[in-house]
């Protein structure tokens, strides 16, 4: 994968340095002229952690003036995060049930549905669009979480194991969720290439992407990346039914009905772990870290929601 | 209810299921789509169906 697209002036120009090898070149004072702009910039700067490009060194992963100008995006990034969030009466940990309230958060904050449009009313071509956009992240499945594994007390890193070695396919390259949505994204005639559909991502799914990236890379922040994986788990097993429902009502390829099916039973596993084992033990252990199991979550539901407005404003159909 | 490892669960048929995942979860309201797995549907049932 080359570099995406910039999106504004600053973009361009970390892009020419990144290409050009030399960061120096980079004007320590330039800003972003808008959230697009900062978004391709950060999610490229991401990128160098997990496959970079062929069109950028990979020693520039741990370039001092890229690290730099990385802190001051993701700074931007968790400012406007926390300004959408607002505390929950968090419950005591010590005597209410954490996954009975947490469950009841997820459901309060159930957003607009992009599986229900798909499920009963989307054309081909939407649910094409759809699966592009998702590609920036499917492809990459659960990779954003790895990073906490080893910032985690026994119970949580146990119970995130857990849950991955099944995401990561049980030993089986092809059972791979990421693989699962590289087969079905080929059954459709779409390019299974990683990172293939990133310069079409709208400002909400760059913004997804980038918030997984900052919860996982900053151990500080890891209340917030399992809080935002247990929000996601527990928001999947019922929408991606409706997936299957819609793409088999528009006799769509069933290696992506797959895909989704793989998910509805998976994901029903995979919140009780996510929610009760996880995040449960994790603020049991580390009670400071409740907040932002939370906001975690919240940016989840609240980053999903927005995407799903957006989409469907487009297509014209009302949230 | 969470099963670890290989586990054979027999449904009220008596058909024997083995579990194909490192974890799976029970169907505990009887309502799922894919017994006898959970898929998520307890969360469409009122409080008071819900086990």
């Amino acid at each position: 994968m080359d570099l995406p697209r910039a999106r504004g002036a600053f973009g361009a120009d970390l892009f020419t340095a990144m290409r050009a090898g030399d960061p120096t070149l980079l004007d320590p004072s330039a800003k972003p002229e808008h959230d697009e702009d900062a978004a391709i910039a950060l999610w490229a700067l991401y990128e160098l952690h997990y496959r970079g490009f062929d069109d950028v060194d990979a020693r520039l992963e741990w370039d001092a003036d890229l690290l730099r100008a990385r802190g001051a995006l993701e700074a931007d990034l968790e400012t406007r995060l926390r300004s959408r969030y607002e505390s929950p009466d968090l419950p005591d940990v010590a005597s209410t049930d954490f996954a009975t309230a947490f469950f009841a958060f997820v459901e309060e904050h159930d957003g607009a549905s992009l599986a229900a449009h798909v499920q009963t009313r989307a054309d081909q071509a939407q649910v094409l669009e759809l699966l592009r956009l998702r590609s920036v992240y499917h492809l990459k499945e659960t990779d954003p979480t790895a990073w906490v594994v080893p910032r985690l007390p026994a119970r949580a890193q146990a119970s995130l194991v857990e849950l991955m070695y099944d995401e990561y396919g049980t030993g089986d390259p092809r059972r791979l969720h990421a693989q699962l949505f590289a087969d079905g994204l080929a059954a459709c005639g779409l390019s299974a290439d990683y990172g293939a559909y990133v310069d079409e991502a709208p400002l909400e799914v760059l913004e997804q992407n980038n918030a997984m990236s900052l919860f996982g890379l900053h151990r500080r922040l890891r209340g917030a990346a399992l809080g935002h994986l247990a929000a996601f788990e527990a928001s999947s097993s019922l929408p991606s039914r409706r997936l299957v429902q819609g793409l088999q009502r528009l006799e769509m390829p069933a290696a992506m009905s797959r895909y989704y099916a793989e998910h509805v039973e998976a994901d029903a596993v995979h919140e009780q772990l996510a929610v009760r084992t996880m995040c449960g033990s994790l603020v049991e252990e580390q009670p400071r870290l409740l907040d932002d199991v939370y906001f975690g979550a919240f940016s989840c539901l609240d980053l999903e929601d927005r995407l799903a407005r957006r989409l469907l404003a487009t297509w014209g159909v009302a949230a | 209810m969470l099963l670890r490892g290989t586990q054979v669960v027999e449904d009220a048929d008596g058909v024997q299921h083995t579990t194909t995942r490192p974890v799976s979860a029970l169907c505990r309201c009887h309502r799922s789509a894919t017994k006898p797995w959970c898929d998520g549907t307890h969360k469409l049932l009122p409080d008071k169906l819900r086990p």
